[in-house]
């Protein structure tokens, strides 16, 4: 079995985010690390791999820097890694940028791809679909719990109160949460290996079956009107001497005026 | 010279530092009271490689440099200097000196479960009578046809009880120098827990590092297979001092863990706390006593860097790791009472993490070889 993992290098939370004046964000400036969901992804093609047997290859389109997450990834255990850079496709929203995953994927073999269900810093969701729409392979979305059975995959994909559980045959793909495991850790010796490993760099005209019209900041339908950082709370009101009783009347009576409660 | 650090090793830290501040740290005190093995702890490290990081992976390890070792006990031992000796204890004084001096069957037998950390170590030098003396020796062993009867104990051993497999130091021959002195001849012996006639003593309470196990070790008539025997009969003090220069940059690593931890939360601390209207953090005193702790952790990290790396690089490195353990050692345990003192009355709670790392700071000064011990080397080197 193949396996096409894509990952996502984004901005570290705990660090500070920062834009370009254009409102885009400036990735070379910040603290990055793997999307939390594509690690899951990541973490789910490994277990399949040590269950079933798989090569996994990892993708991912960004800076040149975007090279860490592949090594991080190939130090946690993934076969071959694959980076689509260059300066084209810099701005890229969600539909530039699943044409372009999509064209690196057409020159690779795969029975699956896993995507992380969406990445914290755009958190639309719509990369994974986008692709195997592209592709013209079957998607499930959301998924919490992954099987082979020969030529398909049986997926529980989550809901608010419940799951589904859905059969695709392959090739097909697949978007994971979180939840969906622990990941795990790289390995020291993983790390050093992973260094040793070379890493396959694609640019614009490696994509197969892409027009210039869809990439990049020009290809993308999205406009950025305004960007900001999280927005500071106000002060709050502070209320003192109250009795424990008082204090919890208060609070209540705050909310229901609030219509929180 | 080049001080950077290669992605590799960059990239190592990282994950040392993420598994230490996620499944070390939030344990770190509990360990500490309780004085409970962390053996949860030591399974996901299994798991992940943390035990055999500098053997060959041709023997069950991970392929990587004693730096990426050092790093390993470093980055641990800022959350838990528990948990970063025993890595050291298991790694540097068991997995190390089969690794050096083992046979391909021993390594086979041995080294290939300690590396995968399937098994723990544990090293048996000390004796109530021999420290720094290690010629003050009690343990014998006689051979017997096929099998080694050992008779004796060992005291303050790391990993006690817990280890699987003990590098244990006995006397086999007793000589007269030239000058007609008294000499005792010490071989190495590999020993397995539950070998008939190998029992464990009574656990010690500790000021510090209270989560590692350590007990004494009883050995009597207990019969060790002769191919257990480590390097050749006689070698034994060679092995034990060459593993113990070995050991030294383990422990260096985690004095300069315990002193970049403590370090760490203090600056932290003196940026909160108010008095006189102010952060103490900007009141100059405090101003000069973060710089020059800063220091002092940076001279010691270089030096336990330089050290792990004339590990990989020369065949003595006795000076190097000397001088490391002992800088890094006194300045883990001056660094860990500035910064209870920076945190005043708070400091001394145990609610605060700098009260159980000067507590633990104090064994780096002691442990596989005092800071005296490391004056002699560092001297004897200099005085020839």
């Amino acid at each position: 079995m193949k396996i096409v993992v894509c990952i996502k290098q984004v901005p570290d939370t705990a660090g500070e985010v920062k834009f370009k004046p254009d409102g885009s964000l400036d990735r070379a400036a910040m603290l990055t690390i793997m999307n939390h969901d594509d690690k899951a992804g990541l973490e789910a093609a490994l277990r399949l791999k040590e269950k079933y047997g798989a090569e996994v290859t990892v993708l991912t389109m960004g800076l040149p820097k975007a090279e860490d997450v592949l090594r991080e990834a190939m130090a946690m255990g993934a076969d071959k890694a694959v980076l689509v850079t260059d300066r084209v496709l810099g701005g890229a929203d969600t539909w530039a940028t699943s044409t372009t995953l999509a064209g690196a994927i057409r020159n690779m073999e795969y029975d699956l791809i896993i995507t992380g269900r969406q990445a914290i810093d755009g958190d639309t969701a719509q990369v994974g679909p986008q692709i195997s729409e592209h592709l013209g392979i079957p998607v499930i979305s959301y998924a919490q719990k992954i099987e082979v059975e020969g030529d398909s995959v049986i997926v529980e994909r989550q809901y608010e109160d419940r799951y589904h559980v859905l059969k695709a045959k392959m090739p097909c793909l697949i978007t994971a949460l979180a939840e969906l495991n622990e990941p795990r850790y790289m390995t020291p010796g993983g790390i050093f290996d992973a260094y040793k490993k070379e890493i396959t760099v694609w640019g614009r005209k490696d994509l197969k079956d892409v027009d210039d019209s869809d990439l990049g900041l020009a290809g993308s339908p999205t406009k950025i009107a305004k960007a900001s950082d999280k927005v500071r709370k106000g002060a709050g009101i502070k209320v003192d001497n109250l009795g424990a009783a008082e204090a919890a009347d208060y609070v209540v009576n705050t909310l229901k005026e609030k219509f929180v409660i | 010279m080049d001080f950077s650090l290669s992605k590799e090793h960059e990239m190592a830290r990282k994950l040392f530092k993420d598994f230490a501040e996620n499944e070390v740290k939030p344990l770190a005190q509990e360990v500490d009271e309780t004085e409970k093995f962390p053996s949860g702890t030591v399974e996901k490290m299994k798991n992940n490689g943390f035990l055999g990081i500098a053997v060959p992976k041709e023997y069950g390890g991970q392929g990587c440099d004693p730096l990426a070792y050092v790093m390993c006990v470093e980055e641990l031992s800022k959350v838990c200097a528990t948990t970063g000796v025993i890595v050291s204890a298991h790694s540097s004084l068991c997995c190390d000196p089969i690794m050096t001096y083992g046979t391909e069957a021993q390594k086979q037998k041995f080294l290939i479960p300690l590396a995968k950390g399937e098994k723990l170590g544990a090293f048996g030098l000390t004796e109530p009578g021999a420290g720094t003396d290690a010629q003050g020796q009690q343990t014998k062993a006689v051979l017997d046809g096929d099998t080694y009867i050992l008779n004796g104990s060992k005291c303050f051993i790391t990993n006690g009880k817990e280890a699987d497999v003990y590098i244990i130091f006995a006397i086999t021959d007793v000589v007269k120098d030239v000058k007609g002195r008294t000499k005792k001849i010490i071989s190495a012996f590999i020993v397995e827990k539950g070998t008939p006639g190998f029992t464990f003593g009574t656990k010690e309470k500790k000021m510090g590092i209270r989560g590692s196990a350590t007990y004494e070790l009883i050995f009597t008539d207990c019969r060790i297979p002769k191919e257990n025997l480590l390097g050749k009969e006689g070698e034994g003090f060679h092995i034990a001092m060459h593993t113990l220069d070995g050991g030294r940059i383990g422990i260096a690593a985690q004095a300069l863990g315990i002193a970049e931890g403590a370090l760490d939360r203090t600056k932290e601390y003196v940026m909160e706390r108010k008095q006189f209207g102010r952060s103490i953090g900007q009141q100059q005193n405090t101003q000069f006593r973060i710089a020059d702790m800063a220091v002092r952790v940076e001279a010691s990290q270089l030096l336990v860097y330089k050290a792990a790396i004339a590990k990989a690089t020369k065949k003595n490195y006795s000076v190097e790791a000397a001088m490391a353990k002992l800088y890094a050692a006194e300045t883990a345990m001056a660094v860990t009472t500035e910064c209870v003192q920076l945190h005043g009355g708070y400091g001394y709670i145990r609610e605060y993490d700098v009260e159980r790392m000067m507590r633990d700071a104090k064994i780096t000064e002691i442990y596989e070889g005092t800071s005296e011990v490391q004056r002699m080397v560092i001297a004897a080197s200099l005085l020839k």
